[in-house]
């Protein structure tokens, strides 16, 4: 049966794409305070959404288990009707349209990739042109392409029955078979939640080279923050009922936190990330006593003394940091400095990141490093108690960045007039 | 005369009734899957309409064949109708309970992701949830086709056909020289065309159960 077309607008209306690899790119989808209230519960399941999804954009949906993501997911092509609030895609209100027909047009891909098992790779991926109406030959052409795409050998994969694929090529079909008719917009479900974490991270990565090239809009449902990291231009960061907490780039989310239920989400993760975020000349470092090659042996001495059981660092002449020296090292050498001491191997630049401090922090024996200045001389010593308060004081300032951060944009992103009631960041939830 | 010479004697008749014995089940084995599985469809969504379905068919098995077809003989009189509606109806309960089992078998997510990609719900019954419940049903149409073979022996009771007839007339002349050659060649008639269903059945299987699902 021929699909129905030309209702679509701009966006979805041009799914019919072509055989050939110039598909249809994606359309907007926007959310417009849309509930779903499962009678005989007391509140509603996803309570208000309301999101501007731009055309060809990852939106990563995050949230703990049972906040409604999957169900707000499932209402953008009517799994779950919605009992409130519209759906637009590509500008057209898709809400009242023949769900069936509607979603030709989405892709949807979910967790242990929903094939068919009495259904070849091909007899699978063919499916939803077939349901279109393409002609025979258009449709064998597209399975051979949509197999190439997800990088599956036509020839050996094709006529093979999903059991006897393993679970990253059993996910690459049901991706196929997502795309095969071209859709402008993708859904997934949580699609690498059940593959194996190398697996899943090679299936990010081709997830990541395909959006490359096609430039669907993709919503995207996971309870892995790293995931949403990861794959997101922007990261919906969801409460229970599916109230959005943010919705922002990665960076923001990591950096600015619209509030503790955010930054407790992103969790430790964000801490270490944040680590990339941050270049050692912007921390406060610890400082060492210093000495020079050339100070006299007495005052090396008085030093070390002073310095009670810690190191002191000896520079060379152009005041780079040379050598470690302890108190007993100088007794052990004789009283001589040229031989007392432990080489100082690696220092860390400061335009170097605090997670490459931390990687020299880490590795050196001493548990410390000497951090340079722009010509290599001493600027400082980091060691794990400066990179903890120098992280407890990044968070703390972020956070008290977003608190102030949160009011002013609210209004700029979201014009609605519900984001003043709810007061989140980003968008509005009503 | 000896059992061989019986049967040389009487083949004619024999292979009459055998075919008349193996086309009568074969057509009401065709009427009771057309409606069990329809019955099934029609009802596996719904708890209690499916339990009503399983409980009447069920119901059928219990009364015995040779009452039921007395019973059928006032309203419909004798020879094939009485036959074909007794056979028939027993013939429904494995096929519909199985089509309902195999039916609700099917995997949810394998149903929503048939609907996540756009199919309608005839497209989804044909496509997906009936070739997935299909070697479950086609069992219940093995077991019925089994069951239907003995029972249509007491159909000659009606004046049925079938080689139910050979059996009667033995039994009716218990005694007499070929009574006990008559009812031997109508036993193992009805055995031997069992076993040729059933390798047919196994060859249906072979050609209609995807290679994706076979055990």
């Amino acid at each position: 049966m021929p699909e129905p077309r030309g209702a679509g607008g701009a966006g979805i209306g041009a799914g019919k794409g072509s055989g050939s690899g110039s598909g249809s790119h994606g359309a907007t989808i926007e959310l417009d305070n849309l509930t779903k209230r499962y009678p005989g519960s007391p509140g509603p399941s996803v309570d208000g959404v309301s999101m501007a999804i731009r055309a060809g954009e990852t939106v990563v949906l995050v949230g703990p288990s049972g906040c409604g993501k999957s169900t707000t997911l499932k209402m953008i092509n009517r799994l779950i009707e919605p009992t409130g609030g519209r759906i637009r895609i590509g500008g057209e209100d898709v809400t009242g349209i023949d769900p069936v027909r509607l979603r030709r047009r989405i892709g949807y891909a979910i967790q242990s990739s929903g094939l068919f098992p009495h259904m070849t790779v091909a007899q699978n991926i063919a499916l939803v042109p077939r349901t279109a109406g393409w002609p025979k030959g258009r449709i064998a052409r597209r399975v051979e392409e949509m197999l190439h795409l997800v990088g599956l050998d036509p020839g050996e994969f094709h006529d093979r029955y999903p059991r006897q694929l393993s679970g990253g090529q059993q996910q690459r079909v049901g991706v196929a078979r997502a795309l095969a008719a071209d859709p402008p917009v993708l859904l997934m479900d949580e699609p690498f939640g059940a593959v194996d974490p190398v697996t899943r991270d090679r299936l990010q990565d081709e997830l990541l080279r395909l959006q490359g090239e096609l430039h669907k809009t993709i919503v995207f449902v996971t309870h892995d923050f790293d995931e949403a990291i990861k794959l997101g231009d922007r990261i919906a960061v969801l409460r229970e009922r599916s109230h959005i907490a943010q919705f922002d780039t990665p960076e923001a989310i990591l950096t600015q936190p619209a509030d503790d239920f955010v930054s407790g989400f992103v969790g430790a993760g964000a801490a270490l990330k944040r680590l990339n975020l941050t270049r050692v000349r912007d921390v406060k470092l610890t400082d060492c006593p210093t000495v020079t090659v050339d100070t006299p042996l007495q005052e090396i001495f008085d030093k070390l003394r002073t310095s009670g059981p810690r190191e002191i660092l000896v520079l060379d002449r152009h005041r780079r940091p040379y050598k470690w020296l302890r108190r007993g090292d100088l007794l052990r050498a004789g009283g001589s400095p040229a031989r007392a001491g432990a080489l100082v191997r690696d220092t860390v630049p400061g335009d170097a990141t605090l997670r490459d401090a931390l990687e020299a922090v880490l590795t050196d024996s001493s548990g410390r490093a000497a951090v340079t200045g722009p010509g290599g001389e001493y600027a400082g010593v980091v060691d794990m108690t400066t990179l903890t308060n120098a992280v407890h004081r990044l968070l703390e300032a972020d956070r008290l960045e977003a608190l102030e951060h949160r009011h002013t944009p609210a209004q700029e992103r979201a014009p609605q007039t519900r984001a003043a009631q709810e007061g989140d960041g980003g968008v509005s939830t009503g | 005369m000896s059992f061989w010479e019986y049967l040389v004697d009487r083949h004619r008749q024999l292979l009459t009734d055998a075919f008349q014995h193996a086309s009568v089940v074969f057509q009401c084995m065709v009427v009771a899957t057309v409606l069990g599985v329809l019955i099934g469809v029609l009802t596996y969504g719904h708890e209690w309409a499916g339990t009503l379905a399983t409980t009447t068919t069920s119901t059928f098995l219990t009364i015995p064949s040779l009452a039921l077809i007395g019973l059928l003989i006032p309203l419909v009189g004798l020879g094939v109708p009485p036959t074909v509606i007794a056979l028939t109806l027993y013939g429904l309960l494995p096929v519909v309970r199985n089509a309902i089992v195999g039916l609700r078998g099917v995997d949810p997510a394998l149903v929503d992701a048939a609907r996540g990609i756009g199919m309608s719900r005839p497209m989804r019954l044909a496509r997906v949830e009936l070739p997935l419940a299909w070697p479950p049903i086609l069992t219940g149409i093995r077991v019925s086709t089994q069951m239907l073979m003995g029972i249509a022996a007491v159909a000659a009771y009606a004046s049925g056909p079938g080689l139910g007839n050979e059996i009667f007339r033995g039994i009716a002349s218990l005694g007499s020289a070929n009574a006990l050659n008559q009812v031997l060649s109508g036993t193992l008639g009805i055995i031997v065309l069992a076993l040729l269903f059933d390798a047919v059945y196994v060859l249906i299987g072979r050609l209609t159960i995807s290679g994706g699902i076979r055990a």
